[in-house]
């Protein structure tokens, strides 16, 4: 276990050496210029190369990662060229919103995906199965700047159940949580029917009704915990998925998570947050699938750590 | 703005009493809070350094500099600045301080902050984007190129009176002395800041900074002390950032919201201005801008002035202007109307595509060309740029759209790899209300360069002399130089590097609360609000 750990820890530490290289590779070779974006419209050549040569962009592509790698194993992520504030003190300012609205999306989407794939699978080839696999189809598909619009339209702006946007309270969550759930349900729903319909065929299934169990009873305690399985590992997946979709869901409930900042500093060619929202979101992500990895093997004795 | 300068002995002599404030509002009720939205987060409040649509006023609210503008004008007014005496060689400015002005952290302003602001904004280790608006300071070059910390040409005469001296005649100078820029910050304030003064400003403005939560709200409080009597009215303005324009307007509906300060998003406004209640709460105002396509005059064929005179030809700009609900006026030429030294009875380019053809087919295209549109990748730019296509494809130019991310376009821009460019998302704002401000980066030779932002690289070294000599004028004619503009401007258009197709007008929208003069929601150089002077009325 302590090997397998120290394995998947060194992979990771690998994983996140490579995003970096590549973000950067990707944004040093991109034809935008950061420095005229710092030095704007009336600046002179001489002010750009003044800017260029103290930011250190002047230098070769090898010199400039290896100056970002040394100051990341310290601990520094840099300075935003355009706010001139450190980047840690802006991405520590949005990370715990964006976390929050992660895990409450993830939530909305399993409580909705998997009751939705459950109730299919039961009612398999039914009116009901086909109705949901139908609306698993749309969410899957809808635009999420559409679905938030509308969901803040209807319930916020019509109804006035939640507030217009905006961030602080539980009721503030609701809305945002409720998109990304949405959105997200389908993929659960679509896997969980499947995974539930070969799981409600197996063997064991058989005895235990064959046992006289009640059809709930072994719906809930055998049928359940086996077909959730692959479900679970998903969500390791998702987190990914998540990190992008959510920069739209934060940009119009105003919730004020990385996802903006992301959005705003690639506008501008803001190398150093672009490069630390990415590693952050890219630590979230090995995060994610190091722990629904540690995870399987409780719930399933089938899978083991090797 | 047009008597400019023959008025400067005029405000001179004056010397306005240290704080009565001219322009209070009689109906104005003091106290209360506003809610302001952006979508967009507040990047810096650093005056050196913030160069944004959301900071631009917010910043004019918490700064001030040694000179100023009427609210809701382009009238020049002098602001910390008590009163000022030009030389007769235009080279020298002296300006006596208002006495007893005190920055946010209590301690006066002296004639040694001026100095110190100055030195800073130019200093290249504060990275101003602003910088170069200084050039004129003799000594400027010196500290641009590390050479020098200071600038040789401002002294400080004694604690109440600072001399500036130019290398150059510059009539601008005032308008400079009232950027952003050139806003006067406390040295120790700075320092104690470590390099992030943006989150932590100090200034003499009317409000002060009270609270700022990175990515959600920034709150703004009155400034008890603040030298202009009676001013601000409100106690207290709340910024939410993060906001989409849309979801902004949604909130202003329900009354959470008394400025959607991005404006009416497009696919809302005509069902805003059809419906009477909400369109009474809309204010239009002019802006110094005009949108407008570059023709990259080193590209064949636009290196021929007869294609780009084609071109220019074939823009149908009212149908452009119609495809952004109105919210514009044709343009025929760089400067916008409202901006002095617009050339009033020239008529431009009319639209005529068969003309267009012809002209063409005598510059030996008779089947037109290939080419490339560059264009910013956001509504309605690409829309825009459609119509665009289609209008060059009725004269035979078959025109691909190249759609991307703003800093790409200018890139390609700058490089000069663009033959096309249209200007929408990055078009050129006047930084202050003078013809100068429309040449010399975007048509003059100085912006020609591999990277600046004359994207099409027209450089005229007999049009730049006389944009020079214009703006080496030094005494009382102001209608005289003017008048050089505006030939200047008449001479670039025979030489048609860019189509100007039409100047944008602006729309703001305020709560019913909101009290204080209209031109103040559209302030032409407190954009978009004038906070210090509104109030909210209940």
């Amino acid at each position: 276990m302590v090997a397998y750990l120290i394995r998947r820890l060194i992979q990771s530490i690998l994983i996140l050496l490579g995003v970096s290289f590549i973000t950067f590779f990707l944004l040093y070779v991109l034809p935008a210029d950061p420095v005229r974006q710092i030095a704007g419209r009336s600046a002179t050549p001489q002010t750009v190369e003044n800017i260029r040569t103290q930011l250190g962009l002047d230098q070769p592509f090898i010199v400039q990662y290896g100056r970002y790698l040394a100051g990341l194993v310290q601990g520094d992520m840099g300075r935003s060229y355009l706010q001139k504030t450190d980047v840690a003190t802006l991405i520590m300012a949005r990370l715990p919103a964006s976390l929050l609205l992660m895990v409450a999306g993830i939530g909305a989407e399993l409580v909705i995906g998997l009751t939705m794939g459950v109730i299919a699978a039961l009612w398999r080839g039914r009116a009901v199965d086909n109705g949901l696999m139908m609306t698993s189809f749309v969410t899957v598909s809808a635009p999420q700047f559409v679905v938030a619009l509308l969901l803040l339209y209807v319930f916020a702006v019509k109804l006035g159940w939640f507030p217009i946007g905006g961030y602080g309270t539980p009721a503030h969550l609701v809305l945002p949580a409720l998109t990304l759930g949405i959105l997200g349900s389908g993929w659960y729903a679509r896997m969980m029917r499947s995974s539930m319909v070969e799981v409600l065929r197996a063997d064991f299934i058989r005895t235990a009704r064959a046992k006289g169990l009640s059809r709930a009873r072994v719906i809930l305690r055998h049928a359940l915990p086996n077909a959730i399985l692959p479900v679970i590992a998903m969500i390791g997946i998702d987190i990914g998925i998540f990190m992008g979709g959510i920069v739209v869901v934060e940009g119009v409930f105003g919730w004020p998570g990385i996802g903006q900042l992301a959005w705003q500093a690639i506008q501008r060619v803001d190398i150093p947050i672009i490069m630390g929202v990415t590693l952050v979101s890219a630590c979230a992500i090995v995060t994610g699938n190091l722990l629904a990895d540690l995870i399987a093997p409780l719930i399933d004795p089938r899978i083991r750590i090797r | 703005m047009k008597k400019l300068l023959a008025s400067t002995a005029l405000i001179a002599a004056l010397a306005l009493p240290a704080v009565a404030e001219q322009h209070m509002d009689p109906n104005a009720k003091p106290g209360g809070n506003i809610t302001v939205t952006y979508k967009d987060d507040v990047a810096t409040l650093d005056p050196a350094i913030g160069y944004d649509w959301q900071n631009w006023s917010m910043i004019k609210s918490l700064f001030d500099g040694l000179m100023d503008y009427e609210p809701g004008t382009t009238t020049l007014r002098p602001g910390l600045a008590e009163s000022y005496e030009i030389s007769d060689d235009g080279m020298t400015f002296t300006f006596h301080l208002r006495p007893g002005v005190k920055f946010h952290n209590g301690r006066e302003m002296v004639a040694e902050d001026v100095k110190y602001s100055l030195d800073r904004v130019t200093n290249p280790a504060t990275q101003s984007p602003g910088a170069g608006f200084f050039g004129a300071i003799e000594g400027y070059d010196a500290v641009a190129s590390g050479e020098a910390e200071t600038l040789s040409g401002v002294t400080v005469v004694d604690p109440q009176t600072v001399q500036i001296k130019l290398s150059r005649p510059d009539a601008t100078f005032l308008h400079v002395m009232a950027l952003n820029f050139a806003s006067v910050v406390p040295q120790e304030a700075v320092e104690a800041a470590g390099g992030d003064f943006g989150k932590q400003p100090v200034g003499t403005g009317a409000f002060k900074l009270g609270e700022w939560t990175i990515g959600q709200r920034l709150v703004f409080e009155k400034n008890a002390d603040y030298w202009r009597d009676g001013l601000p009215y409100l106690d207290t303005v709340t910024f939410e950032v993060g906001q989409e324009p849309i979801v902004a307007l949604l909130r202003l509906q329900n009354g959470e919201v008394d400025v959607p300060g991005d404006g009416i998003p497009p696919a809302k406004f005509q069902e805003v201005m059809a419906d009477p209640e909400q369109a009474a709460r809309v204010v239009e105002g002019g802006q110094l801008q005009t949108g407008y396509i570059t023709l990259n005059v080193t590209t064949p064929p636009l290196d021929q002035v007869e294609v780009r005179k084609a071109i220019n030809m074939a823009i149908n700009k009212d149908r452009i202007v119609q495809l952004i609900n109105g919210r514009a006026v044709p343009a025929n030429q760089p400067l916008p109307p409202s901006m002095p030294g617009y050339t009033t009875d020239y008529a431009g380019y009319a639209y005529d595509p068969e003309a267009a053809k012809q002209m063409l087919a005598d510059a030996g295209l008779p089947d037109g060309f290939e080419t490339e549109l560059y264009v910013m990748n956001t509504d309605p730019n690409p829309r825009i740029a459609q119509a665009i296509q289609q209008d060059l494809a009725a004269i035979g130019v078959n025109a691909s759209i190249q759609s991307l991310a703003q800093a790409n376009v200018i890139e390609a821009g700058g490089a000069g790899t663009a033959p096309m460019i249209w200007s929408g998302g990055m078009a050129w704002i006047a930084d202050f209300p003078d013809p100068s401000n429309f040449y010399g980066p975007i048509l003059g030779c100085a912006g020609a360069v591999e990277g600046g932002w004359n994207w099409s690289k027209f450089c005229d070294e007999a049009l730049d002399a006389e944009a020079t000599a214009a703006d080496s004028m030094v005494s009382q004619e102001g209608e005289e130089r003017l008048k050089m503009w505006s030939d200047v401007y008449m001479k670039v258009m025979e030489e048609a590097p860019w189509v100007p197709v039409f100047n944008e007008q602006r729309y703001t929208m305020k709560s019913a609360r909101m009290g204080g003069d209209d031109a103040l929601y559209v302030d032409p150089v407190s954009i978009p609000v004038n906070y210090d002077y509104v109030y909210v009325t209940d």
